[in-house]
């Protein structure tokens, strides 16, 4: 590109060779040329980039199709406190996880999600592999207005801190919480239709009419047991999610979920019934300081999980966290669920987790935590070490 | 039934709008300048511009050069980053080599939609450059939205920065 710099020395060039009136006229009539085709050498650059910013503009040619995911290692090596009970020392590609979303237009897009759990799905006699494939997310999504949306196929209810978000480098700790994971039970996914609505006070509402969980006494009525994973669910008895969410002050988040199951054992049980689920949860952020809470309770009908403890199943934690900088984060847990909290039978577990996270990037991160538990007389009772690794894209 | 039968009628009769859109670039520029825009100019990411540019956003600038537009001592910015997949488009505005105003123009991800909000935004107000070159304040996220507050952050660090390069290039 021709500048002011190259033109004066072509001045002072030209200007060792006038030695008379005509060269001087000469002179000036050549800058004027030069200064011409520099404006138009700069007009014609202009043009073409201006061209070439509106043909690749970054947020328009960004491609329709996005692929994403998210993945963790992880290392456990805990001791069973429980006598005769056996160590858990095991390295594990816990979760391997591709999304795939795809905007038809500017209104409706599909968004999913597919997870290898444990790394190997392996075609067994009995179904004993060690992991799982599913498709946790699989949902066509329309915006109906700037502050609403409907959604319709296999989505993440909307309950709890993690259900929602669970990429690794997003929370602390190798292994999910086990108070989310044994009470809502996270993560937890269904097949039907919901509803989200925000307005500009910061509150937000879900709804959802979507398959139900579909437990049985085998499994002592565990909620966890009774995700059927959208996987030819049986869809006898429906059940109904709404979530209110306020994030009116930067760094608060303040929720709650109601959840009505119609049959929790899709009516395959007469002595069980419907169930109730509430959770509510705060997070809380100011500067380097983290404050997590979450509560959640169950409340199913019927004689067949009364008899057992299981009509009341309740967790709850609080985690208090520190980001030291940009790469160092330290943390500290207390956990307590009960599947079983119904009867005065000893079923109550409780854990303290302490650790650390170091990101070297956004969206990686390495972990390392020490949990000690308190099980119940007679169940595995884990203490120790585990490290991850884990990213997201 | 009749739930299910609320839930279509809800969706269907719902007006159906572009989403995330909350003022245009061109809206916003007018409302900074009271309707008299001046003439754009540009910064070129090159050199040092470039290299302080690929520090603060984390990787290379997604185009050559970007516009501005300046009067007295303010500067306006339109600038884009990705959040987690979408690009979010931000308007900012510096004054005298502090954040005057930050505003989420245009909004495409699926989680996060509270950084437009003002009580979020408000956050950078009177930000500056430190000695070292970075944003003086510390921003306070929102849950499940960490890397679209992350990207609006380094936005209004970038921008910081630029009003440095082009107040000195300008003489203003």
């Amino acid at each position: 590109m021709i500048n002011r710099t190259t033109i004066i020395a072509l001045c002072l060039g030209l200007t060792g060779y006038a030695h008379s009136s005509e060269d001087v006229e000469h002179l000036h009539k050549d800058i004027e040329q030069v200064k011409k085709q520099y404006i138009e050498v700069k007009q014609q650059l202009d043009a073409a980039m201006s061209a070439m910013e509106k043909s690749n503009n970054p947020s328009s040619s960004h491609s329709k199709t996005h692929i994403g995911g998210y993945g963790e290692l992880h290392y456990n090596n805990l001791d069973n406190k429980n006598p005769g009970g056996s160590d858990t020392k095991e390295i594990d590609f816990h979760r391997f996880v591709l999304m795939f979303s795809h905007e038809f237009s500017d209104t409706i897009r599909f968004v999913s999600e597919l997870e290898l759990e444990h790394a190997l799905v392996e075609d067994t006699s009995d179904g004993s592999g060690p992991g799982e494939l599913e498709l946790e997310q699989a949902y066509i999504e329309f915006d109906l207005s700037e502050t609403a949306s409907g959604k319709a196929g296999v989505f993440l209810v909307p309950v709890g801190i993690l259900n929602e978000t669970h990429e690794p480098p997003t929370f602390y700790g190798v292994e999910r919480n086990n108070v989310e994971k044994n009470i809502i039970p996270s993560t937890w996914w269904e097949a039907g239709a919901a509803y989200s609505t925000r307005f500009d006070s910061g509150i937000s509402l879900d709804v959802a009419a979507h398959s139900g969980l579909n437990t049985s006494s085998t499994s002592n009525y565990a909620v966890r047991s009774g995700r059927q994973k959208s996987a030819k669910a049986a869809a006898d008895d429906l059940a109904y999610t709404a979530r209110i969410k306020w994030s009116g002050v930067p760094g608060l988040e303040l929720a709650a979920t109601l959840q009505h199951q119609s049959d929790i054992t899709q009516s395959t049980d007469a002595t069980a019934g419907s169930a109730n689920l509430i959770e509510a949860h705060a997070v809380w952020q100011k500067g380097p300081f983290n404050l997590r809470a979450l509560y959640a309770t169950w409340d199913l009908d019927g004689s067949g999980p009364a008899s057992v403890g299981a009509d009341e199943q309740t967790g709850w934690y609080v985690e208090p966290s520190f980001r030291i900088n940009e790469q160092w984060g330290v943390f500290a847990r207390y956990n307590e669920w009960d599947n079983r909290a119904g009867d005065a039978t000893d079923s109550e577990y409780s854990q303290v987790d302490v650790g650390l996270n170091y990101w070297p990037h956004a969206d990686v991160v390495l972990k390392i935590d020490y949990q000690d538990q308190d099980a119940p007389t007679g169940s595995s009772e884990y203490d120790g070490i585990n490290i991850g690794v884990g990213y997201q894209f | 039934m009749r739930k299910y039968l609320f839930f279509i009628l809800l969706m269907v009769t719902t007006i159906i709008q572009a989403r995330g859109v909350y003022q245009h670039p061109d809206a916003f520029l007018d409302d900074v300048f009271s309707g008299e825009v001046p003439k754009p100019k540009f910064v070129w990411f090159t050199g040092e511009t470039g290299k302080q540019a690929t520090s603060i956003l984390k990787h290379k600038p997604a185009s050559l050069r970007t516009r501005y537009w300046s009067k007295g001592k303010r500067s306006v910015w339109i600038l884009e980053e990705i959040g987690k997949e979408k690009f979010i488009t931000t308007g900012i505005v510096i004054n005298d080599n502090k954040i005057e105003k930050v505003k989420v123009l245009i909004f495409r991800e699926s989680r996060g939609w509270e950084i437009k909000r003002n009580e979020f935004t408000q956050q950078f107000s009177n930000a500056t450059l430190t000695s070292e070159g970075n944003l003086s304040k510390r921003i306070d996220g929102i849950s499940g939205a960490t890397l679209s507050v992350k990207a609006v952050t380094r936005l209004s660090h970038l921008a910081l920065y630029l009003h440095s390069i082009v107040v000195k290039s300008d003489g203003n």
